[in-house]
């Protein structure tokens, strides 16, 4: 009964597990910080794109890998922004500008690559992440293969939760951004500047989701496809219901959908007779049950989705 | 209290008029053409290629409007739905599902006559259609689950079901390539202008349009839908079932998204393919984005689209701009729009500011 | 006021102005120490705006304030803070899913700049409440505390920030007659350790019983300022409107319309034993029965939060119910659709009309004919008629007063009182048997509201039963044949208009029934 833990499919599935899972959950993380302080960020699908797209570029440019990153969280960053400017400054309607931003990260990604990489045949590639050599933790059962045969990038990741679990828990940026999210009101007139906290969380967002998608481009796969996020950063929205919109929930939440990812790409080679089609379809199916289950928005900070007018008058 | 306070929180703004909706496109057409100077081309010359094969000749004229179709039919049905407060952004898995029905319904009456098929096969399309975003509308309905996130990943389930038909069930027997069989004349929408493409999908968007149109300002239910997408609570106040005017939201989005399927594969392909959109459901969220006000409207910012779309491979082999620029601009025109829509608050907090400063 | 001993607060020709609208104009306000001072005004007069220049969130455009003796700039919610300037705000400041520390400690940097000491602070709260004697528990969170708890922090919040200058916009709007008095005594004994106090309210007896001196404001004008002890709640009320505006009371009635009400031994109205519960499985309605006869006026009374809203609501057809009945003209509705309640002559003029009423962005003229589209003559065959909406809108708008430069005008651009009477109007115009009218004055002015008692009045001398939703006791005791009283969800008590005590209303709303 414990070889099962030691079969060598059963340790590929758990490290491709917690693999598949990184970029859903550094993408949710980044929905979080802005979720709890009102924003909702449909963008993140746009910005992990950005960063998928951005990092490729600057790691075959420049040859270093930390470059690609460094600039993918930088553009990530500036996508946030912009979209914080659509959504704090200008208080647009924030399903739309994220829909909108998402279709312009397809469109500009797509363009520039054609351009800076022609429309050839042969696809670029770029030396990956490779996993960590972590000696004989990888071989305890289950944790070795899920946590100690992961690379440097995924190591940045799960030390991210652990990051946004103390900042939202202990910070006072943490406590600004909970306040902002359930009553801006109140947090106004004690002086905590809503649109700043908002700005950072979305920046925050940006960054994060990029790093996300530049996790998919440098370490998954070293190459740049057109829109090779396929919908993982509507699938981290569905993450934030399921792990209530906490870090530790997002981390179990992005495991489940990181196994189901798994599962499917390997049940692809055995013979189960379920045509592939239906394998692939397994993620999105997974996200729509777990939104079925979960009552939509449930558990949603007060706030959320509402543009904030700053210095409104009491009118009674 | 349950359907009507989560929607609230995103409700929509009507987007401005013809005037905020030319100065959005303009500005687009300002920053790709910055875009295209940094490639290094003259954006007139860029322009003019694009334009000039859109529109500058009958047959590309022809092809343009044969664009506009499935990208007008589905705007409607997103505006149309977005009337009634609901965001569904399903309409390319609704529209792959149509195309297939129809495709489907059409091989199955191989030997019906026209006025038999041609109805059958564009029923079949809307049902599917309807049935697809039915699906999450009940999902929103039953289990209060968010349709923005159910009807995306309803899409791509919709692409691998499809392909899955495609290469299964529906392949055509004859052939190695995932498709269905090729469909009988009786089968095909007819041609409207000999020697083009354009077929007579172009009049069933017109007519939609038109009933959309009446529907929205001359029919009681019509009356409602707007009341429902302005605020739900006063809706339900006053009387109305708001759960009804959404399920009906939902489907008839489903159907017209369905329908574009059936125009695509009865009017252009003569077949289902796995291919049979390249976005047009995403795209046409901007359609009816730039004319959210008016079905006319969504059929002139569908025309639009439809010449970037047919000039943009002109521009790419005459002008050496790629192609996705046009996908480029479509973005940048929604935010733009946006923009334009909140500039009133824009001057209020700059007025803000030089208040404080003062 | 001499030079060694300066007002704590001075506030001098403080003018606002949001473009060409003048919310405060030359307005001066001082305030000693251990002074309770209050603000009158009607709704639009200008309080609120005052008070947020007070509280550093407005810059005004002409004026100084002086805070003992030195002038400041107040630019900011910070500066105001850190000059002693505390906000007791009616809706309360705090957020519901925080503790009592961490919201405290909100913006408070000196609490800790990165990382917030909650230790620290929830100590420090626990001294200042028995300083004070507040009842406060510093880890408790804000959402699981009850209403005159939540106040309390209110104003924990500003004394730990050291306000010596206490600004309280209507604090009992919230609390029972004896809740108030505890308010009271608190404010007393931060008076005697030398707290200047702003008191905003509109209940005139409570001006009279807590205040030394009053300011009265007028379309954002100073119209006067007395001793309180100079002058009675008349005067106070004449300086608030200008003129003696007399609201309606049940008694003129009768005497208005020349009629005597249709009284029939009818029940328009009959909720038995009915229960409702909310998501989270809380109690909001438990097992209340009352009738509505035909000609007359039900007051519910009791404070905010006590289950009328949810009563209302379930009467409607906008809540579940949970078992229980409702019958409305004899037929039972407890589960049936709003618009089978709408056309058993059911209207409802909502608390909140912009959220639950009215469609802002539509004409006037499609929100008056909302209810009714889909009946003859507005619309046949489901083709609407629109000449027909037209004239029911334009009879509508002359019945009921309503301001406007045409049906086709928007309705979010109306007043909040032309607002109102559309609601009123949609609703009273179609001769409806029951109305269910919740706080239906909230946010009106004197002749606004007293236009909509005379309406309801007139409502009832038709034969129509009226159920009046108020939290406002004034309303209630001033139009109801009989008024039942809730309390957490349950009526314990009921009292006809000849009978009726304010003394024993007051304990029947704080639970004590007597």
């Amino acid at each position: 009964m414990f070889a099962i833990l030691f079969d060598p499919t059963f340790v590929g599935f758990l490290s491709a597990t917690m693999r598949l899972a990184i970029p859903i959950m550094l993408a949710a993380l980044g929905g979080l910080f802005a979720e709890r302080s009102g924003v909702l960020n449909i963008g993140l699908e746009g910005m992990m794109l950005v960063g998928a797209f951005v990092g490729f570029v600057a790691a075959y440019g420049s040859g270093h890998l930390a470059i690609g990153v460094a600039a993918a969280v930088l553009a990530g960053i500036a996508a946030g922004l912009i979209l914080g400017f659509y959504t704090i400054t200008l208080g647009a309607n924030q399903v739309v500008v994220g829909i909108a931003l998402n279709l312009l990260a397809v469109g500009i990604t797509s363009f520039f690559y054609r351009l800076i990489f022609g429309a050839g045949t042969e696809r670029p590639r770029i030396d990956a992440f490779v996993p960590l050599d972590l000696g004989s933790l990888a071989d305890i059962p289950i944790i070795g293969p899920l946590l100690f045969r992961q690379d440097a990038l995924a190591y940045v990741a799960l030390g991210l939760v652990l990051v946004t679990w103390f900042v939202m828990a202990k910070t006072r940026f943490g406590l600004d951004v909970r306040a902002v999210g359930e009553h801006p009101e109140a947090a106004e007139t004690l002086g905590v500047n809503v649109h700043r906290i908002r700005y950072f969380a979305i920046g925050l967002s940006g960054g994060l989701a990029a790093l996300g998608g530049a996790f998919l481009s440098l370490s998954a796969t070293g190459v740049f496809l057109d829109g090779m996020t396929a919908g993982r950063g509507y699938i981290a929205l569905a993450i934030l219901i399921l792990g209530r919109r906490h870090a530790v929930g997002v981390l179990l939440a992005s495991l489940l959908f990181g196994a189901a990812d798994a599962l499917q790409l390997r049940a692809q080679i055995l013979p189960t007779g379920v045509p592939f089609q239906f394998l692939l379809m397994l993620p999105y199916v997974l996200t729509i049950i777990v939104l079925a289950g979960f009552v939509g928005r449930g558990g949603a900070p007060a706030a959320l989705g509402v543009p904030f007018r700053r210095g409104r008058s009491n009118k009674e | 209290m349950t359907v009507t306070d989560q929607t609230a929180a995103t409700r929509l703004r009507l987007p401005p008029g013809l005037v905020g909706s030319l100065a959005a496109v303009a500005a687009a057409f300002l920053v790709g053409a910055v875009l295209i100077a940094a490639v290094g081309v003259n954006p007139l010359t860029a322009y003019g290629a694009l334009f000039e094969a859109a529109l500058g000749s009958r047959n590309g004229l022809a092809e343009t409007l044969v664009r506009t179709v499935p990208l007008a039919l589905c705007g409607l049905g997103i505006a149309l739905a977005f009337r009634a407060g609901v965001f569904n952004v399903g309409a390319e898995g609704q529209l792959f599902l149509g195309g297939t029905a129809a495709g489907a319904v059409g091989v199955l009456g191989a030997g019906w006559p026209a006025l038999v098929l041609l109805p059958a096969m564009a029923l079949a399309a809307a049902l599917a259609g309807a049935l697809w975003s039915g699906l999450a509308a009940w999902l929103k309905l039953r289990f209060r689950a968010d349709e923005l996130i159910t009807t995306i990943m309803l899409n791509y389930v919709a692409i691998h079901l499809v392909s899955f038909l495609l290469h299964g069930p529906l392949k055509d027997p004859n052939g190695a390539l995932a498709q269905t069989a090729r469909l009988t004349s009786d089968g095909r929408l007819p041609v409207l202008l000999a020697g083009t493409r354009l077929h007579a999908g172009i009049l069933i968007v017109l007519v939609a349009a038109v009933l959309a149109h009446l529907f929205l300002w001359r029919r009681t239910n019509g009356f409602r839908l707007r009341v429902v997408g302005l605020n739900p609570r006063a809706a339900e106040n006053a009387g109305i079932d708001v759960r009804r005017t959404i399920l009906f939201g939902f489907l008839i989005c489903g159907a017209l998204a369905g329908l574009a399927g059936f125009s695509e594969v009865a009017g252009v392909q003569r077949r289902m393919i796995e291919n049979l959109s390249p976005g047009f459901g995403y795209t046409a969220i901007i359609v009816a984005l730039l004319g959210a006000t008016n079905p006319f409207g969504v059929i002139a910012s569908a025309f639009l689209f439809a010449a970037l779309q047919i000039g943009a491979s002109t521009m790419e082999s005459a002008a050496g701009v790629p192609s996705t620029l046009t996908t480029v601009i479509q973005g940048l025109v929604v935010l733009f729009l946006i923009g334009r829509a909140a500039l009133p608050l824009w001057r209020d907090w700059v007025a803000d500011r030089f208040r404080r400063r003062a | 006021m001499t030079k060694t001993n300066p007002l704590l607060l001075d506030m001098r020709g403080i003018t606002v102005a949001f473009g060409s609208f003048v919310a405060n104009d030359g307005v001066d306000l001082a305030v000693d120490a251990g002074e309770i001072h209050a603000l009158l005004g009607e709704n639009g007069a200008g309080k609120s705006t005052l008070m947020r220049v007070l509280a550093g969130l407005l810059v005004p455009a002409a004026g100084e304030i002086r805070i003992a003796g030195e002038i400041e700039p107040l630019g900011s919610a910070h500066e105001a803070m850190r000059l002693g300037i505390g906000m007791v705000h009616q809706h309360f400041m705090l957020v519901p899913t925080l503790t009592v520390a961490e919201n405290v400690c909100l913006g408070l940097s000196s609490t800790g700049r990165f990382i917030p000491d909650l230790k620290t602070a929830a100590a420090n709260i626990r001294d200042l409440a028995t300083t004070y004697g507040l009842d406060i528990d510093p880890n408790a969170r804000i959402a699981d505390l009850s209403i005159a708890g939540q106040q309390r922090v209110e104003i924990l919040k500003a004394l730990y920030r050291g306000a010596r200058i206490l600004v309280l916009d209507e604090p009992t709007a919230v609390l029972t007659p004896q809740e108030a008095e505890g308010l009271f005594r608190i404010l007393r004994a931060l008076a005697a350790e030398g707290t200047a106090m702003i008191f905003i309210s509109h209940k005139l007896n409570e001006v009279m019983a807590l205040t030394e001196k009053v300011t009265v404001l007028r379309q954002g004008k100073v119209v006067a300022t007395a001793r309180t002890a100079e002058t009675d709640t008349r005067g106070l009320a004449r300086m608030m409107v200008g003129a003696e505006i007399a609201l309606p009371k049940l008694e003129d009635a009768g005497t208005d319309a020349g009629v005597e009400p249709a009284r029939r031994a009818e029940a328009i109205l009959a909720v038995s034993d009915l229960t409702c519960r909310d998501i989270s499985g809380i109690t909001r309605v438990d097992r209340v029965t009352l009738t509505v006869e035909a000609g007359e006026i039900v007051g519910v009374a009791g404070v905010d939060g006590n289950g009328q809203q949810e009563l209302a609501e379930a009467i409607v057809g906008l809540r579940k119910v949970g078992s229980g009945r409702v019958v409305l003209a004899g037929v039972d509705v407890t589960t049936a659709p709003i618009a089978r309640r709408i056309a058993l002559g059911l209207a409802h003029i909502p608390e909140d009309r912009h959220r639950t009423a009215l469609v802002e962005p539509m004409s006037i003229r499609d929100n008056i004919v909302l209810e009714r589209i889909g009946d003859a003559p507005f619309s046949r065959g489901g083709w609407i008629r629109r000449d027909a909406v037209a004239g029911l809108a334009e009879k509508v708008m002359a019945a009921f007063d309503v301001r406007a430069s045409g049906s086709g005008q928007s309705v979010g651009t109306l007043s909040g009182g032309n607002q109102q009477k559309v609601v009123l109007g949609r609703a009273l115009s179609r001769d409806p048997r029951l109305v269910v009218a919740v706080q239906p004055a909230r946010g009106l002015d004197v002749g606004a509201t007293a236009f909509v008692h005379r309406q309801l009045l007139a409502r009832r001398a038709a034969g129509a039963g009226v159920l009046l939703v108020s939290t406002e006791l004034d309303e209630i005791l001033a139009l109801s044949d009989r008024v039942v009283v809730m309390f957490k969800g349950a009526v314990v008590g009921e009292m006809t208009r000849a009978a009726i005590s304010v003394e024993r209303l007051g304990l029947m709303m704080a639970g004590r029934a007597a």
